[in-house]
């Protein structure tokens, strides 16, 4: 593996006597695209500042590009391109101005940073909207253009904070393209997601964290491949009798859930575990077979589901 | 430019002064904020300057009317010349507290604009040195054009008046640090009325309209702590050409309270946004 | 599963109409009163935004212009208008508060209410009509003018500037100066849409002029004609020499205290009727 740019060693962050980040492990190799998994308050947004240099670590330690942010954070910023969680566009300025007032906070020459926003606008599909409000931006606009403004710097970084929530489907597969093709042209990706498509389109390797700490580590298919079976089987018998269902289940496919409003079977194929449930004579209000996902990952390793 | 590189450059800069506050680059700071007042409605900016003239006519010629002169530092004024240079050193105080209160506690609580630029190099200490230098342009700019007024109404007694715009630049960035600093403790609408029970009695009470002789010593002891009384009396002394040494005192108080506002700011903005 | 069900809302039924009557009853006779009583509320979460200004700013004024500046006429021209600087100042002081606190009070929650948190939607989609919505902002206006005036007469009695028997009335003059002042800023004010500032602009070129030019300080009659008509349409002007006749007797004619009282109330019955009417176009477009 070649020199890592990001490698962080039992990182720790704690908030008064609340430890956000519980002592967290992981490295980012040049080039690649590498993800947070994990439910609201797992602590991914805290990790993201103390990488992007803006958020001192309690303990452990942080190098990024080889420096520690706590000494370095003008130095490291500067290589950095930041898209926060919630947007933090200038609002008082129009969407041309807001790419070239930002590159101009990275003490970029004026005629640089113009052209630059230029192309950014047109990366960011935006051109048209050059001179309008922020205001007056859809919430899908709004995300591109932040991700524009981060690649003003022309980053060697790019840390995306749950770079897709609260997007329309549309509006995410425009992003997820937009995403695709930094990633194709070797930019370093470091995103948070608490979808699991997302992690799965986006991410070379990711990590499943949860409550502060690492659950599991891998790229998609091998995470899925080590927590879940090939196949799933969900099961909807109504929510007061999935219980007592499942109950009556035991013994089919390799493992059970039971979720409040459903049953999960997982096995290798899923149309012969449903087979067997229908021998049972049990009849579901719905039944749908599926691949595994990273929810069906993140389930097993929490018992709990991404998304509450 | 590779790691290595960018840990060469860092090790220039982190040797310098207050490395990790400060990229050195407010400036960005500022034609942000330029850019900014310029999309806004320019009758907005330019009747900034309109209340302390309507002040000096309303006051300057009813009240003069019934006054006369007054007396200060020995020489007999005119009302008008006499209150001239306190709506003067007032607006600088208005202006520069307004934009390092008001605007930066909406930029502080609802817009994540300072978020947003201390995501890049820079650091807390370029973003409150260039919204105050800001703050001192718009007001150098309004001083400007007062000083217009007076001195074509014939306000302005000696050639010193001239070095009552730089006067006023130390009052507002004095009054701005300060600000700014202050209002980064601030977190409710409601808390932001205590900068006007604080403006306010001030603006009243600091020899703004009647010389402080007419009150009891003890209460003219507490008016000589406060600000304004400090660059009223400084720059009325410069536009009346009533030259003492005690001016120097009156600079020396601005100084210091830009050097504890700064750290203030500073201080505070770090601790909200890099935690 | 498509089980049939029925209630009470289905379908034409004279109980349900019956019910409905029933229930808008109250909100149809005392709607106003709840706006008030939100407004009310809103004031205790910030209560100190509204006690501490009403006790420290009469106190602040009539010390530093009653006295002070009072003091520094006393050595000019002595008395004003047959009276002390503190007497001839203070009921000025007084509607200058209630026109300054209407000012306020017409712009910012109106413009929240109709744009920057548009809770009047909210009240119009309860059974609250536009009219009362305005109708109540209004009584809560003239409750906080009315307080804060008893306090500031107090208080201005305390400083013995209020000769005369009747001074206590002034208070209504300032309640008339505040909404004589906030009908029609009202009525404005809801009609905005757009943002350009306009509040900024409504204070500074109309509410501060009208401040500085009413005769507050001084005499009307000290100013160059040419500015004398500010003070002539300002309802500041006309509540202003209304409580100086109230507190020291300033002994105008009878028809010119006529006049003040017709415009003031002129003006506030215009600029209300028309804000209810904006606030109905608006709430039910
Ligand atoms: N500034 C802060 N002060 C106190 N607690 C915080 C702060 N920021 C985050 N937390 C807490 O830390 C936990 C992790 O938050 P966060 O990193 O935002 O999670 P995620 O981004 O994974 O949803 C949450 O419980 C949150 O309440
Ligand atoms: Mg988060």
């Amino acid at each position: 593996m070649p020199t890592p740019v990001i490698t962080a060693t039992d990182l720790v962050k704690r908030f008064g006597d609340f430890d956000a980040v519980k002592g967290i492990s992981f490295e980012v190799a040049p080039g690649e695209s590498f993800g947070l998994l994990g439910p609201n308050g797992a602590g991914k947004s805290t990790t993201m500042r103390m990488v992007g240099a803006v958020s001192p670590r309690t303990g452990g330690e942080l190098s990024i590009l080889g420096l520690d942010p706590n000494r370095y954070g003008p130095e490291i910023r500067s290589q950095l391109g930041v898209v926060p969680q919630s947007d933090n566009l200038d609002v008082e300025l129009p969407v041309l101005q807001n790419l070239i007032v930002y590159g101009r906070y990275f003490g970029l020459p004026r005629a640089l940073v113009k052209q630059r926003a230029g192309e950014l606008l047109e990366f960011a599909q935006l051109t048209d909207k050059a001179k309008t409000k922020i205001d007056d931006l859809s919430g899908g606009m709004k995300r591109r253009l932040t991700i524009a403004r981060a690649l003003i710097n022309d980053p060697r970084i790019l840390l995306l904070d749950e770079p897709t929530t609260g997007l329309d489907p549309q509006a995410r597969h425009i992003l997820w393209d937009r995403l695709f093709r930094l990633k194709e042209q070797g930019t370093t990706l470091v995103l948070t997601t608490h979808y699991m498509d997302e992690a799965e389109q986006l991410c070379d390797r990711l990590v499943v964290v949860d409550k502060g700490q690492i659950m599991a580590e891998g790229s998609p298919a091998s995470l899925i491949r080590r927590y879940s079976s090939r196949e799933v089987v969900e099961l909807r018998f109504g929510s007061a009798r999935n219980a007592s269902a499942a109950e009556q289940l035991a013994g089919v496919g390799e493992r059970i859930e039971v979720l409040p409003d459903r049953v999960l079977i997982y096995a290798d194929d899923g149309e012969r575990a449903l087979e067997a449930v229908r021998g049972r004579g049990l009849e579901a209000i719905t039944s749908l077979v599926r691949r595994s996902s990273l929810e069906d990952v993140f389930l097993r390793l929490t018992g709990r589901s991404l998304i509450e | 430019m590779s790691a290595v590189e960018a840990s060469v450059r860092a090790e220039g800069r982190s040797s310098r002064w207050l490395g990790s506050v400060f990229a050195g680059n407010p400036g960005a700071v500022m034609s942000r904020s330029w850019l900014a007042t310029r999309s806004t409605n320019w009758l907005v900016v330019a009747s900034g300057f309109l209340e302390p003239v309507l002040y000096l006519l309303s006051l300057g010629v009813g009240l003069g009317t019934l006054i006369g002169t007054v007396d200060t530092g020995g020489r007999q004024v005119s009302y008008a010349a006499f209150i001239a240079p306190a709506l003067l050193a007032t607006s600088a105080m208005n202006g520069a507290v307004m934009d390092s209160t008001f605007n930066v506690f909406f930029k502080l609580n609802f817009g994540k604009l300072y978020e947003g630029m201390l995501a890049t190099p820079l650091g807390p200490l370029d973003v409150a040195l260039g919204e105050i230098l800001m703050a001192l342009l718009r007001g150098a700019l309004y001083g400007l054009a007062f000083m217009g007024v007076m001195a074509a109404v014939g306000l302005t007694l000696s050639w010193t008046a001239l070095l009552a715009l730089p006067a006023l630049l130390i009052i507002a960035f004095g009054f701005a640090s300060l600000g700014m600093g202050v209002v980064s403790f601030m977190k409710t609408f409601t808390q932001l009325d205590w900068i006007f029970f604080v403006l306010l009695p001030m603006f009243l009470l600091s020899s703004t309209f009647f010389p402080i002789t007419v009150y009891p010593p003890a209460v003219r002891i507490v008016i000589e702590c406060l600000p304004l009384w400090h660059g009223i009396e400084l720059v009325r002394g410069l536009t009346t050409g009533v030259i003492t040494p005690a001016l120097l005192w009156h600079v020396v108080y601005f100084a210091g309270m830009v050097a504890v506002g700064l750290v203030l700011a500073t201080t505070r903005l770090k601790a909200l946004f890099l935690k | 599963m498509t089980t049939a069900t029925t209630n009470d809302f289905d379908g034409p039924s004279t109980d349900a109409s019956a019910a409905a009557l029933r229930a808008a009853l109250r909100p149809r006779r005392f709607g106003a009163l709840y706006v008030l009583e939100h407004r009310l509320r809103a004031a205790r979460q910030a209560w100190t935004s509204f006690v501490f200004p009403a006790l420290g700013t009469p106190v602040l004024y009539l010390f530093a212009m009653g006295l002070g500046l009072g003091s520094l006429i006393r050595q000019g021209s002595g008395s004003v208008d047959g009276v002390s600087y503190l007497v001839f100042v203070a009921p000025a002081l007084l509607t200058a508060a209630a026109f300054q606190t209407a000012s306020e009070e017409f712009i910012f929650p109106i413009r929240v209410g109709f744009k920057w948190n548009p809770i009047f939607f909210g009240m119009n989609a309860a059974p609250l009509s536009p009219g009362q919505i305005i109708d109540g902002n209004v009584l809560a206006t003239s409750v906080r003018v009315v307080l804060n005036g008893l306090v500031y007469f107090a208080l201005m009695a305390l400083f013995g500037a209020v000769p005369s028997g009747w001074g206590v009335l002034s208070v209504l003059a300032a309640l008339l100066t505040a909404l004589s002042f906030g009908g029609p800023l009202c009525a404005y004010i809801a009609s905005l849409d757009k943002e350009a500032s306009q509040e900024t602009l409504v204070l500074r070129f109309v509410v501060m002029p009208l401040t500085l030019f009413s005769g507050t300080y001084f005499p009307l009659a000290l100013m160059p004609v040419y500015l004398q008509w500010i003070g002539w349409i300002s309802p500041l002007w006309h509540g202003t020499q209304l409580a100086r006749d109230l507190t020291y007797g300033a002994g105008e004619p009878g028809w010119l205290v006529a006049v003040h009282l017709a415009y003031l109330v002129a003006t506030f019955v215009v600029g209300w009727q028309l804000a209810r009417r904006i606030a109905g176009k608006r709430l039910n477009k």
